[in-house]
C-alpha cells in the first residue's frame, strides 16, 4: 500500500516536473492557448442576460391574447423565455386629463385642479359598478391586508376587496371627505416622505403619473389635470374591458385622441436586491476581499507582487467564469442568483494552490535555472496540491448527494470551477510565474553588474572633501521608501496616535470608500433614480410651452419602447402642442404627430387637452420601481414575474366654470393667489439646460476625482522596485504627507569624532568605551557617553580629557564633567583603587544602580546583552590585503583636535602589520593582527598588556566573552585563548549600562594586574575555508565559513558541539543573541534560523538575490540586508517575512536595532531611522556636507541609544534622544 | 505592568470579538428574516431591529466568552493550534459560516430533516476543513447543545420572539434541529477568530518576557 502511493507520489512528481518545465520553456504559446480557451468557455455566456435590475418588456397585440401555456413552446420566437404562464396582474389605466373649459378669469388656481380631482369619484364609482357579464369585484386582484407594520399607508391603501387606485384613496373615496377638505394639496402632501427618494412615491402610485404631470399645484399655467385610476386585475377578460372601454369612452369622448390600443406590454421584473438583502450580500463581498487580501499579501519575493496577486485573482474568476459557461453550454440555466453565490465559490475554489505554488517556486534555489526552478516547485507541491483538490472534489460530492437542487447546482459549478481552475492553474498562473521569475533575474543581473563594478564612486579631489566649502548638492541619497516620514521622533503618544492617522489617512480613506460603496448600491439597485431626475429635469419645460419646438423633430408616430426615465427618449418624444383647438368632432385617426407648431405664450382661455403619444404608455414615465412597490405592500413580490399592462383608457372631462365654483371649498376663494413665477419659460429652459450642463460636468469631474482617489488609495506606496526617481526627496526638504502637512522639525545633529587620518576599519564597543581603529594601524579609544575622544594609540597614546576621579587627586584636570552631570563614586571595592583615574558613566537618574552590587565572580559572565550586535559587519573574505599596504605608510601621530593633554607614552607595538580584528571588553582591547599576532591593550591607559604570537596566519576575527577570547585565523583555524590576570583580580569600578538596568557589568581590569594571554586550544581545521564570521554569546561561539557551514563551540572547553548544515554558499552573517536563537545568512541569499541548543534548523528562507550582508534579530523578528540593497523584516517564529524596504543601490548594508521598534541602516552618508512596527521611515540623519562615496559600512548601537558609524575616516555618533525616554 | 497590560489585551480582544459577534448576529438575523418576508418596505427594517434587541449583544457577549475560551483551554490542555494559522484561513471560515446561514435561510429543503442533515454535514465539514481539533469539536457540541437548551427554554416561555424562529417550526424532538448546526458552526468559527486574535497576544507576551 505504502509503495503503491509512493509510486503515485513520484509519477505524480515527475509530471508536474515535466509540466514546470514545458511551461517555462513556452510561456507565450501557452499564455495564448489558455486565452483562447478561457474565451471560448466563455462565449456560452454571452447568451445569458446581464445582470441588471431594470424590468424587460414584450409586446404583444390585443386581439388575439391568450394566456400563454406554462411550457416553453417549440416555435417561440421572439418570445422571451419568461413569458410563460399568466402574469401576476393586468394593469389597466384609465387616463383621465380633465380641465375646466373655458377659463375664467374668475377662478382661482385652486379651481384649477379641485373639480377635475373630484371627478375622479363619479368615474371610480361607474368603474366599480360597471357589469358585463362579470363584475370588477371578480375580475379584480382581491388583496387581504396590508403588508403588516405599514400602518402609515393603511388610510390610504385599500386594505382588503379589490385594488383599485386612484387619487380618490387620500380622501377614502369618500366625496364628503373630499369636499370638506381645506386644503387639498396638503393632504397629498402629507403622505409624501422626507427627503431624498428615488422611488415611487405614493403620490406617484396614486396618480398614476409622474407628480410633475399631474397638475395638481398652485402653478399650473396649462390649467389641464391628469390623473389614472388604476385597475388591477387578475384575469383577463376581454369583453368586460371593452365593454368598459366603451361606456367610459361614451360617457366621456375624447376628441382629437389617438392613443392605440391594440398592443399590450408585458413586464418582466428581475429579482431585486433591497437594503436587507444587501447587508449580507455586503458582508459576504467584505469577507471576500478580505480573504484574498490576506491571501495575496503572502505572496513575496516575486518581481512583481500586484502582477501576481492580480493574475491569481484573475486565475480564480476565469475559471468561475469557465464553469459557468461550460455549465451553459451543456444546457444548464443557472438558476441560482449569481451574485449571491459567488463568493462562497470564490472561497471554496480558494487561492491557496495558487499561493503555495508561488511559495514553492520562489522557495528553491535562486542559482537555478528558471525552468528548473519552476519545475522544481511544481514538483515539490504536486502532492499536497492533488491531494487537496481530491479532498476538495470529494467534500463537493457528498455535497452533491445532499439532492437538494440548489445545493447540488452550486457544487455542479464548484466541480467544474474546481477543474478548471486547476487547469488555470497548471497553464495559466505557472507560465505567469514563470516570466516575472524570467524578469527577476533579468533585472537581478541588470542590478548587480553596476552595483558590483562601482562600489566605491571614484572620488575625486581631496582625501577630505568635506575642507573644501561644499557646493549645494543636487542629489543627495535618501531612503526610497515613498512614506509621508516624520522627523520628529520626540513626540508624545498622543501625537502620535493622530499622526498615525494622518499618515495613513484613515479616516479619509474609510469614507473614500464609504462613498465609493454607496455610489455603487445607489447605481446598482436604482439605476434610473438619477436619470430620471435628470429626465425630468430636462423634460420639465414641456408643459409650459416651447416657442422653438419647431426645430424638434416630429415625433415618430409610434411610440419607441423606451425604458421608464430614459433621458434621450424623453427629450425626442417632446410633446407637440396643438396650434388650434380642434372640434370635438373631429375624427379619432387624426395623428398626433400631424400637429406641429407653436404655442401661444399666454395661457390660452381654453385650456388645451391633448393627447399624445407619451400618453399612449404614460406608466414609462413612472419609476420602474412603480409596480413592484404597488405589490410589495401587499407583500406580492414581483421579482422573476412579469404584468401586463393594457392598453389606457383614455378619458376627457370638461369642468364647466360653474361647477368649478360650486365644487369650491370656502377656504379655497382665501388662499392668496400665488406668485406667478416671474422666470420665463425661455430663460426656465435655458436654466435648465444649463443646470443638466452644470450637474454633468460637476458629475465628470467627481468621477475623475474619485477615480483618482480610488488610485490613491490602492496604490500609496511606490510599489514598483524601480520606481526609485520619483521616491527621492531632496535633502532640503521637509517630509511632508500628501495634505502638505509636515510635522515640527527637530534636527538630529551628528557628532563628528575626527582624529584618523584614513578610513576606519575596525569599530568595537562595550557600551562605554568606543574603540576605533583605522587602515593606517592607529587605535583610538573614545568616551561612548560624553563623545570625547579619549586615547589615541598605536604604540603611542595621549592622556585623554573629560575625566574625572573619585578623589580627584590623582586627576589633574577634571574637563568635560559638565556634559556628565554629577559624579557619583563607586563603592568601596574602588576605593582601593583611587590611585587610577576613574570614569564613571553614570547617569544622573541612576544612583541605586550602584546599590545592587553583585559578588565578585565576574569573571563567569554569561550575560552579555550588551554585546552590539553587529560590531564586525564586514568580515575579511577573499584577500583582504588591504592593511598590508597601509600599514607600512605609517602616518605619525596626529594630535587629536580636541585633545588638550598629549602625553605620549610608547609602547612596543608591532608596527609591521595591520590590525584586522578588534574587541573591547572592559578596558581590554583585544586586537588581532594581520601577522597572527594578538594584542592586548589597556583601553584607559593605552599600554600593551600582553601580546601572544602563538599563530602565524591571520586573525580575521575576534571574540572577546567573559575572559576567553576566541580568533579565527586566515587558514580556518579556530584558537581559544584565555586571559589571565595573576594578580587576584578586582573590580576596579562597577559600572552600570546607562541603558538597561538588568544589564551585568562588564569587568575593570586593574592596571596593576599581570594580565597574560594563553593559548588554550587551537582547532586546526575548524573550516574548510577561510573563517568569515565569529559570534560569541551565551558561551557559545558560532563560527561561519565560506565552506557552506556553521559550527557551535562550546565557549569553556573549546568544544565543537555542532556543524551546521543548510546553506548552499559562504556563510556571510551570523547573529546569536542570549536566547539561544541563531541566524545565519549566506551567500546563496538564503537566511536559516537554528536552534542552538539542539543544532536543529528551524526555518530556511530565501530572502535576498545575492549575499546577505548583515542580520539582526529583535524578539520578535530578523531584519537582513542583502546586496541586492533589501532590507527584509521577518517574523521571528514563523519564518513568514512581513515586509521589505528597497533601498537605493549601493546603500551598505550595515544595520542595527536600537530598540524593539526602531532599525537604523547605515546609507551613503546617512543613517536612516526606520520604525519597525510600519516600516516607515522615521528619519534620515545625514553624517556630514558630502555624503558622496562614503558610504557607511560599520554601525555600532550603544547602549545609551547613541549610534556610532563610520564615515570616511570619521567617527559619526548620532544620538536618538526619544529612544531614550522610551527606554526609561 | 505586565498583568495590566494582559488585562487590556484580553479586554481589546474581547472587545473586537464582541463587535465580531454583533456584526454576524445583525446580519444573519437579516439572512433568516428573508426567507419569509419577499420585499421590504422601509417601515419593516426598523421593526426588526426593534424586537428583540437585546439578541445582537447576547450573541456578541457568547461570540467573546467563546472566542476567549478557546485559546485558554488550548494553552490549558498544553496543545497549541498550529493548524492553518492564517488570516486568510480564518477569513474562509467565516466565510463559510455565512455560506452556511444562508443555505439555510435561502435554499429550499424538501423537509426539515434534509435541512437539519445537510447543516450538520456542514459544519462538521467547517470543523474539519478548519479546526480539527479535539478539544474544539468537544467545546462546540457542547456550548451548542448549551445554546439550544437556553434558546429553546426562552421560546417556550415566550419571552423570545425572534424571527428566525417565528417563521420555522419544531421538528424533532420539539427542537428545531438547525439550530444546534447553527451554533455549532457559530462556536467553531468564533474559536477560530479568538484563536487567531490569541496569536498576537502571545507573541507579544513573548516579546515581553524576552524583554524582561
Amino acid at each position: 500500500m505504502m509503495t503503491l502511493r509512493e509510486q503515485l507520489r513520484e509519477k505524480i512528481s515527475a509530471a508536474f516536473y515535466r509540466h514546470g518545465l514545458l511551461c517555462a520553456s513556452y510561456p507565450v504559446p501557452i499564455i495564448l492557448f489558455t486565452s483562447a480557451s478561457i474565451l471560448t468557455c466563455c462565449y456560452p455566456l454571452l447568451r445569458l442576460p446581464l445582470p441588471g435590475t431594470g424590468p424587460v418588456e414584450f409586446t404583444t397585440g390585443v386581439r388575439d391574447y391568450s394566456v400563454p401555456s406554462h411550457e416553453p413552446q417549440g416555435d417561440l420566437g421572439e418570445r422571451p423565455d419568461w413569458y410563460r404562464g399568466p402574469p401576476v396582474a393586468y394593469i389597466q389605466q384609465v387616463l383621465v386629463k380633465a380641465a375646466v373649459s373655458p377659463w375664467d378669469s374668475s377662478l382661482v388656481t385652486v379651481d384649477v385642479f379641485r373639480s377635475p380631482l373630484s371627478r375622479a369619484f363619479s368615474l371610480l364609482e361607474e368603474i366599480r359598478n360597471h357589469v358585463h357579464s362579470d363584475s370588477l369585484e371578480t375580475l379584480c386582484l382581491q388583496v387581504t391586508g396590508l403588508f403588516p407594520g405599514l400602518r402609515r399607508m393603511q388610510s390610504v391603501l385599500p386594505e382588503h376587496g379589490c385594488l383599485l387606485v386612484s387619487p380618490g384613496n387620500y380622501w377614502q373615496n369618500q366625496r364628503e371627505l373630499f369636499d370638506s377638505d381645506p386644503d387639498l394639496l396638503k393632504t397629498i402632501q402629507k403622505h409624501e416622505p422626507k427627503g431624498l427618494h428615488t422611488s415611487a412615491t405614493l403620490r406617484d402610485l396614486l396618480f398614476g403619473v409622474p407628480g410633475k404631470y399631474t397638475g395638481v399645484s398652485h402653478y399650473n399655467r396649462k390649467r389641464v389635470v391628469t390623473y389614472t385610476i388604476t385597475l388591477v386585475l387578475s384575469s383577463y377578460d376581454a369583453r368586460f374591458l371593452g365593454s368598459l372601454r366603451a361606456r367610459l369612452k361614451q360617457l366621456h369622448p375624447s376628441a382629437n385622441c389617438s392613443l392605440r390600443d391594440d398592443h399590450m406590454v408585458h413586464v418582466h421584473f428581475k429579482e431585486e436586491i433591497g437594503i436587507a438583502e444587501l447587508i449580507p450580500l455586503v458582508t459576504t463581498y467584505i469577507i471576500l476581499f478580505a480573504y484574498i487580501y490576506f491571501s495575496t499579501r503572502k505572496i513575496d519575493m516575486v518581481k512583481s507582487k500586484w502582477g501576481l496577486a492580480l493574475a491569481a485573482v484573475v486565475t480564480v474568476l476565469s475559471s468561475l467564469l469557465m464553469s459557468v459557461g461550460l455549465c451553459t453550454l451543456f444546457g444548464l440555466t443557472p438558476t441560482l442568483n449569481g451574485g449571491e453565490i459567488f463568493p462562497y465559490l470564490v472561497v471554496v475554489i480558494g487561492l491557496e494552490n495558487v499561493l503555495v505554488l508561488t511559495k514553492s517556486v520562489v522557495s528553491t534555489p535562486v542559482d537555478l535555472e528558471v525552468k528548473l526552478r519552476i519545475a522544481q516547485g511544481l514538483s515539490n507541491e504536486s502532492w499536497s496540491i492533488m491531494k487537496n483538490m481530491a479532498t476538495e472534489l470529494c467534500i463537493i460530492l457528498i455535497g452533491y448527494f445532499t439532492l437538494v437542487p440548489a445545493i447540488q447546482e452550486f457544487c455542479l459549478f464548484a466541480v467544474v470551477g474546481l477543474v478548471s481552475d486547476f487547469f488555470l492553474q497548471m497553464f495559466f498562473f505557472t507560465t505567469v510565474l514563470s516570466i516575472d521569475i524570467r524578469r527577476m533575474e533579468l533585472a537581478d543581473l541588470n542590478r548587480r553588474l553596476p552595483a558590483e563594478a562601482g562600489l566605491p564612486p571614484p572620488k575625486p579631489g581631496p582625501l577630505r572633501p568635506r575642507e573644501v566649502p561644499p557646493p549645494p548638492r543636487p542629489s543627495p541619497h535618501t531612503i526610497t521608501l515613498q512614506t509621508p516620514a516624520f522627523r520628529n521622533l520626540r513626540l508624545p503618544k498622543r501625537l502620535r496616535v493622530v499622526y498615525f492617522l494622518a499618515r495613513t489617512r484613515l479616516a479619509q480613506r474609510i469614507i473614500m470608500v464609504g462613498t465609493v460603496i454607496w455610489i455603487g448600491i445607489l447605481v446598482y439597485t436604482d439605476p434610473a433614480g438619477i436619470r430620471t431626475y435628470l429626465a425630468a429635469q430636462v423634460s420639465e419645460q414641456s408643459p409650459l410651452g416651447d416657442p422653438g419646438g419647431g426645430g424638434l423633430p416630429p415625433h415618430l408616430g409610434v411610440a419607441p419602447v423606451f425604458r421608464g426615465g430614459d433621458p434621450t427618449s424623453t427629450l425626442s418624444i417632446h410633446p407637440a402642442p396643438d396650434p388650434t383647438p380642434l372640434p370635438e368632432n373631429q375624427s379619432q385617426g387624426h395623428h398626433g404627430s400631424a400637429r406641429a407648431g407653436p404655442l401661444p405664450q399666454a395661457p390660452p382661455a381654453v385650456p388645451q387637452i391633448t393627447w399624445g403619444a407619451e400618453d399612449e404608455e404614460g406608466w414609462r414615465r413612472l419609476s420602474f420601481r412603480h409596480w413592484p412597490s404597488l405589490f410589495s405592500y401587499y407583500n406580492i413580490t414581483l421579482a422573476k414575474r412579469y404584468i401586463s399592462i393594457l392598453p389606457v383608457i383614455p378619458v376627457t372631462v370638461h369642468v364647466s366654470p360653474q361647477e368649478a365654483i360650486e365644487t369650491r371649498h370656502p377656504q379655497d376663494t382665501r388662499h392668496p393667489p400665488p406668485p406667478i413665477p416671474k422666470v420665463s419659460a425661455d430663460l426656465q429652459t435655458d436654466l435648465t439646460l444649463y443646470k443638466v450642463a452644470a450637474l454633468g460636468l460637476a458629475a465628470g469631474v467627481l468621477l475623475v476625482l474619485l477615480l483618482f482617489c480610488l488610485y490613491r488609495v490602492l496604490c500609496p506606496r511606490n510599489y514598483g522596485q524601480n520606481g526609485v526617481a520619483h521616491g527621492r526627496r531632496r535633502r532640503g526638504d521637509l517630509p511632508c504627507d500628501d495634505y502638505g502637512y509636515s510635522p515640527p522639525v527637530s534636527e538630529i545633529s551628528p557628532l563628528l569624532l575626527r582624529g584618523h587620518s584614513m578610513d576606519i576599519e575596525c569599530l568595537a564597543s562595550d557600551g562605554m568605551l568606543l574603540a576605533s581603529c583605522c587602515l593606517a594601524g592607529q587605535i583610538r579609544v573614545w568616551d561612548a557617553q560624553t563623545e570625547r575622544h579619549n586615547i589615541d594609540f598605536n604604540g603611542c597614546w595621549e592622556q585623554r580629557d573629560g575625566w574625572d576621579s573619585v578623589g580627584g587627586a590623582t586627576e589633574p584636570e577634571c574637563l568635560g564633567s559638565e556634559a556628565r552631570g554629577p559624579s557619583v563614586s563607586g563603592d568601596g571595592l574602588s576605593e582601593e583603587e583611587d590611585s587610577y583615574p576613574l570614569r564613571h558613566r553614570t547617569a544622573p537618574a541612576r544612583p541605586t544602580l550602584f546599590t545592587d552590587q553583585p559578588d565578585l565572580t565576574p569573571l563567569i559572565d554569561t550575560n552579555f546583552t550588551s554585546q552590539p550586535p553587529s560590531h564586525l559587519s564586514t568580515p575579511p573574505r577573499e584577500g583582504f590585503d588591504f592593511g598590508g599596504l597601509v600599514e607600512r605608510a605609517y602616518i605619525e601621530h596626529e594630535p587629536p583636535s580636541n585633545s588638550t593633554y598629549p602625553s605620549p607614552s610608547s609602547a612596543t607595538a608591532d608596527w609591521e602589520s595591520s590590525v584586522w580584528a578588534m574587541e573591547l571588553r572592559g578596558n581590554l582591547i583585544a586586537a588581532g593582527r594581520s601577522s597572527g599576532k594578538l594584542e592586548l591593550w589597556d583601553a584607559v591607559e593605552g599600554s600593551l598588556r600582553c601580546s601572544n604570537e602563538d599563530g602565524v596566519s591571520g586573525i580575521t576575527a575576534l571574540a572577546f566573552l567573559n575572559n576567553r577570547i576566541v580568533a579565527a585565523r586566515l587558514n580556518g583555524s579556530l584558537d581559544f585563548f584565555t586571559v589571565e590576570i595573576n594578580k587576584p583580580l578586582c573590580l576596579l569600578q562597577y559600572r552600570g549600562a546607562p541603558g538597561r538596568g538588568s544589564m551585568p557589568p562588564s569587568p575593570c581590569y586593574s592596571s596593576e594586574d599581570v594580565i597574560s594571554c594563553q593559548l588554550t586550544r587551537s582547532v586546526q581545521c575548524a573550516h574548510q575555508k577561510p573563517i568569515t564570521v565569529l559570534r560569541a554569546a551565551a558561551g557559545r561561539v558560532v563560527t561561519g565559513s565560506q565552506d557552506h557551514t556553521v559550527r557551535i563551540y562550546r565557549l569553556e572547553d573549546s568544544c565543537c558541539l555542532f556543524t551546521l548544515q543548510g546553506h548552499s554558499g559562504g556563510i556571510t552573517a551570523i547573529y546569536i543573541d542570549q536566547t539561544m536563537v541563531l541566524a545565519s545568512g549566506g551567500q546563496d541569499g538564503a537566511i536559516c534560523l537554528w536552534d542552538v541548543l539542539t543544532g536543529s534548523r528551524v526555518s530556511h528562507v530565501y530572502g535576498h538575490r545575492g549575499d546577505v550582508t548583515s542580520l539582526v534579530c529583535t524578539t520578535s523578528c530578523v531584519i537582513s540586508s542583502g546586496l541586492d540593497d533589501l532590507i527584509c523584516i521577518w517574523d521571528r517564529s514563523t519564518g513568514i517575512k512581513l515586509y521589505s524596504i528597497q533601498q537605493e543601490v549601493g546603500c551598505g548594508a550595515s544595520l542595527g536595532v536600537i530598540s524593539e521598534s526602531l532599525l537604523v541602516t547605515g546609507g551613503q552618508g546617512c543613517v536612516s531611522f526606520w520604525d519597525l512596527n510600519f516600516g516607515d521611515l522615521l528619519q534620515t540623519v545625514y553624517l556630514g556636507q558630502s555624503s558622496d562615496g562614503q558610504g557607511v559600512r560599520q554601525l555600532l548601537v550603544l547602549d545609551n541609544a547613541a549610534i556610532v558609524c563610520d564615515f570616511g575616516s570619521e567617527l559619526s555618533l548620532v544620538y536618538v534622544p526619544s529612544v531614550l525616554e522610551k527606554l526609561d | 505592568t505586565n498583568t495590566c497590560s494582559q488585562t487590556t489585551n484580553l479586554g481589546i480582544r474581547g472587545a473586537m470579538l464582541f463587535s465580531v459577534g454583533v456584526f454576524l448576529a445583525l446580519v444573519l438575523n437579516l439572512l433568516q428574516v428573508q426567507r419569509n418576508v419577499t420585499l421590504f418596505p422601509p417601515d419593516v427594517i426598523s421593526s426588526i431591529f426593534s424586537s428583540a434587541w437585546w439578541v445582537p449583544p447576547c450573541c456578541g457577549t457568547a461570540s467573546a466568552i467563546i472566542g476567549l475560551l478557546y485559546p485558554c483551554i488550548d494553552s490549558r490542555l498544553g496543545e497549541p493550534h498550529k493548524f492553518k494559522r492564517e488570516w486568510s484561513s480564518v477569513m474562509r471560515c467565516v466565510a463559510v459560516f455565512v455560506g452556511i446561514n444562508h443555505a439555510s435561510a435561502k435554499v429550499d429543503f424538501a423537509n426539515n430533516v434534509q435541512l437539519s442533515l445537510t447543516l450538520a454535514a456542514l459544519s462538521i465539514g467547517l470543523w474539519w476543513t478548519f479546526d480539527r481539533s479535539r478539544s474544539g469539536f468537544g467545546l462546540g457540541v457542547s456550548i451548542a447543545l448549551l445554546a439550544t437548551l437556553a434558546t429553546q427554554l426562552l421560546v417556550y416561555n415566550g419571552v423570545f420572539h425572534y424571527q428566525g424562529l417565528q417563521y420555522t417550526s419544531p421538528d424533532f424532538l420539539y427542537i428545531r434541529s438547525w439550530l444546534p448546526c447553527i451554533f455549532f458552526a457559530g462556536v467553531i468559527t468564533m474559536g477560530n477568530i479568538g484563536r487567531q486574535l490569541a496569536l498576537y497576544e502571545y507573541k507579544f507576551i513573548q516579546e515581553k518576557t524576552h524583554q524582561d
